[in-house]
């Protein structure tokens, strides 16, 4: 599903190397998680992979289903089926979130020659999947992601991932804000959307919301790099031990 | 005080371009008072300070710079507002494609017919208002359109009118100078909507003037047409009473030289008063200038006043802002707001603000932003991560941009059909 190989990525605007090498490759219907200490270039990867201005790939490639990733603008890549539930969502002051998740619909469908979806069905489909994720109306009609507290705006983005169905899925701490009762909302809601065709990558920085979700295979990044990959069993090392030792051990 | 000689050589020359219109008694002596008041300031020139950063000279020149006729491809703005419509084409009175003028508590004369009679009740407005506004700010475009024009309309509301009255400005040829002249009474306790739309003209000189009575509520929404070359110089005077209410909102989209004058004059205690305009240009699509020149007096205690100004500007349209606020001593509790907004598309477009505030009373809450920026790229980017193309994305951001502006339409229909159009011409540009 997707298969990033020897990625080096810097800063357009300044000579800062962020990722130095990043190997990676995920299947169809797994869940890889990534772990790696603050600043390591987590959020710097997904941003790469889904498009975002301000960097500049030095080397290597990303395809999503042999599609190469990196010459496709952000919305081709949503388009064809990459999503990134982001660290900080943004805000957007005067943009309605139902209008915003009805045009993001309409246009992936356009851009893959499907037909739009009508306002009548598009409002029972947002509507139940806010449900599911007790996301209450009134925070639809809102701008946005504006006023949402740190949780809302994380089950905004899991809400948005329910109803564009995309095939890649990268959750850039979807964890983080969330308290007990909404990180297993939010589980449930990557849970249900778990099949055959479909891939997980899942960074976080604990544990914990991987008892909620299994992946398949984790990942320590470390200084812009994969150093170690494993089981889950990796992510309960890191719970315990914290990353001096998978650091000493890779150095 | 004499004028300068280029200054009066230019006046003088547009004044011989026009023929001197005919009217009955009441008409011609207001026109001639103007007439004295123009001949005395003289034309705007391009080294006027008010005209710093808007070169008046395609306004004041007597040959009229032409502008194609703008096609409307869809029915026209307000169609499905239920309206009683009066219609202007090339700036006179059509009565074949008008509605019948009476309505209830509603009295609507064509100034071309109330004109030719001696005596009307209009005499104490016509050009009385526009009159006021000239100090403590020459406005020598308005004194010209009252000097001269034929045609308008002139309302007297005694009631809340059923529906709101429009008034829609056909244009037809190619090059002509329209100037129109409205004037409404809104007698006390009375209640009128006024929509405006169309362009009028290749030039248009279009003056409006407005007195509220206490108590009593105007409201005011126009588009002004979308022909590219169309130039535009219109004022907007009023006068508000005790407890009144006025709120006026204008969209431009398109044309090559706009300037909105707004001149409003709160003289009776606990008046509201609302001047939002929002305008969009697109250099790639011909010139874009557009000026909103706003002033409002505060004359009485307790008034609300604000003024909601958004531009967004692409491939070197130039917006500008000059929006005063003057707090008279004795107006105590003044509450006055002003905020002038521009969203900068690309690098070639200019946006030039001069927000102002003069207080002679010390209990007042005045407040006043004006800034200018590009797009939020964060912004941008999220919308696009979902799978929304850049020009899409880009649109949505530049709608709710202007929002705030569109907000300040009170009439949910009249606002909803606004928000509509806008979003219409923008997805059609997108193509
Ligand atoms: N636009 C930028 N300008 C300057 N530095 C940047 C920029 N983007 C990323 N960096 C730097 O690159 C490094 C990696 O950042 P990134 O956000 O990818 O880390 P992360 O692994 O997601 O960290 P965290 O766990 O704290 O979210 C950091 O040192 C960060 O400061
Ligand atoms: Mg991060």
């Amino acid at each position: 599903m997707l298969e990033i190989k020897n990625l080096h990525v810097k800063l357009e605007e300044e000579d800062k190397a962020i990722l130095n090498g990043v190997d990676l490759t995920v299947e169809a219907g797994k869940v890889h998680a990534i772990m790696g200490p603050n600043g390591s270039g987590k959020s710097t990867l997904s941003y790469v992979l889904s498009g975002r201005d301000g960097y500049e790939v030095t080397d290597g490639s990303a395809e999503m289903d042999g599609k190469d990733l990196l010459e496709l603008e952000p919305e081709e890549r949503a388009a064809a089926g990459l999503f990134l539930a982001f660290q900080y969502p943004v805000e957007i002051p005067g943009v309605g979130n139902m209008t915003f998740l009805r045009t993001a619909v309409n246009a992936q469908r356009k851009a893959r020659g499907e037909e739009e979806i009508s306002a009548a069905d598009f409002l029972k489909l947002i509507r139940e999947k806010a449900k599911t994720l007790k996301i209450d109306a009134d925070m639809l009609k809102r701008p946005v992601n504006v006023g949402f507290s740190g949780g809302e705006k994380k089950r905004n983005e899991i809400l948005q991932m329910a109803i564009l169905e995309p095939k890649m899925c990268i959750l850039d701490e979807t964890d983080s804000g969330l308290d007990v009762d909404a990180m297993k909302l939010v589980a449930e809601g990557v849970n249900a959307l778990r099949d055959a065709g479909r891939a997980f990558l899942v960074i976080t920085h604990y544990q914990r919301l991987l008892d909620h979700i299994q992946p398949d295979v984790v990942h320590i990044l470390a200084g812009g790099r994969i150093v170690k990959t494993g089981g889950p069993e990796l992510a309960l090392e890191v719970e315990n031990n914290g990353y001096a030792d998978i650091l000493s051990e890779v150095a | 005080m004499a004028l300068p000689q280029q200054k009066q050589d230019a006046t003088e020359a547009r004044i011989a371009a026009i023929a001197k219109p005919a009217g009955g008694v009441w008409l011609t002596e207001a026109r001639n008072a103007a007439l004295s008041r123009l001949r005395a300031m003289g034309l705007p020139h391009a080294r006027d300070e008010y005209w710093k950063y808007t070169r008046p000279a395609t306004l004041v020149q007597p040959d009229v710079p032409p502008a194609a006729v703008f096609e409307l491809y869809e029915s026209a703005v307000f169609h499905e507002i239920d309206r009683l419509q009066i219609v202007f084409v090339d700036g006179v009175f059509d009565p074949d494609a008008s509605d019948d003028l009476a309505m209830a508590g509603v009295e609507i004369e064509p100034l071309a017919q109330a004109g030719a009679a001696d005596i009307h009740w209009a005499r104490e407005l016509y050009g009385v208002l526009e009159a006021n506004g000239q100090s403590p700010v020459e406005r020598p475009l308005a004194a010209l359109n009252t000097a001269f024009a034929e045609n308008g309309v002139l309302i007297r509301v005694t009631g809340r009118a059923e529906k709101p009255v429009n008034l829609s400005y056909v244009q037809k040829t190619e090059n002509l100078d329209v100037t129109i002249h409205n004037v409404v009474k809104v007698e006390e306790g009375a209640d009128l909507t006024l929509l405006e739309n169309g362009p009028a003209a290749s030039r248009l000189n279009k003056v409006l003037e407005v007195e509220v009575a206490d108590g009593a509520a105007f409201h005011h929404v126009r588009t002004q047409g979308r022909a590219h070359e169309r130039r535009a110089a219109t004022h907007m005077f009023a006068r508000l009473g005790k407890e009144s209410t006025f709120k006026s909102f204008t969209l431009t989209v398109n044309g090559a030289l706009t300037r909105n004058e707004a001149v409003v004059e709160m003289t009776g205690d606990d008046a509201v008063a609302h001047v939002a305009g929002a305008a969009l240009g697109d250099g790639a699509t011909g010139d874009f200038h557009h000026d909103d020149t706003v002033f409002v007096t505060h004359d009485a205690v307790n008034c609300e006043s604000r003024q909601v100004f958004k531009k967004v500007l692409r491939n070197g349209a130039v917006g500008v802002f000059q929006g005063k606020i003057l707090v008279k001593d004795g107006a105590q509790k003044t509450d006055g707001y002003q905020i002038s907004q521009s969203l900068l598309l690309d690098d070639d477009s200019q946006f030039y603000a001069k927000p102002e505030l003069e207080i002679y009373a010390d209990d007042v809450a005045c407040s006043h932003g004006s800034t200018s920026g590009a797009i939020d790229d964060e912004g941008l980017f999220y919308l696009r991560s979902r799978g929304v193309p850049k020009d899409i994305a880009t649109d949505l951001m530049v709608v709710a941009f202007v929002a705030e502006a569109i907000d300040e339409i009170e009439d949910e229909a009249i606002a909803a059909d606004i928000l509509g159009r806008l979003e219409g011409w923008l997805e059609r540009r997108r193509g």
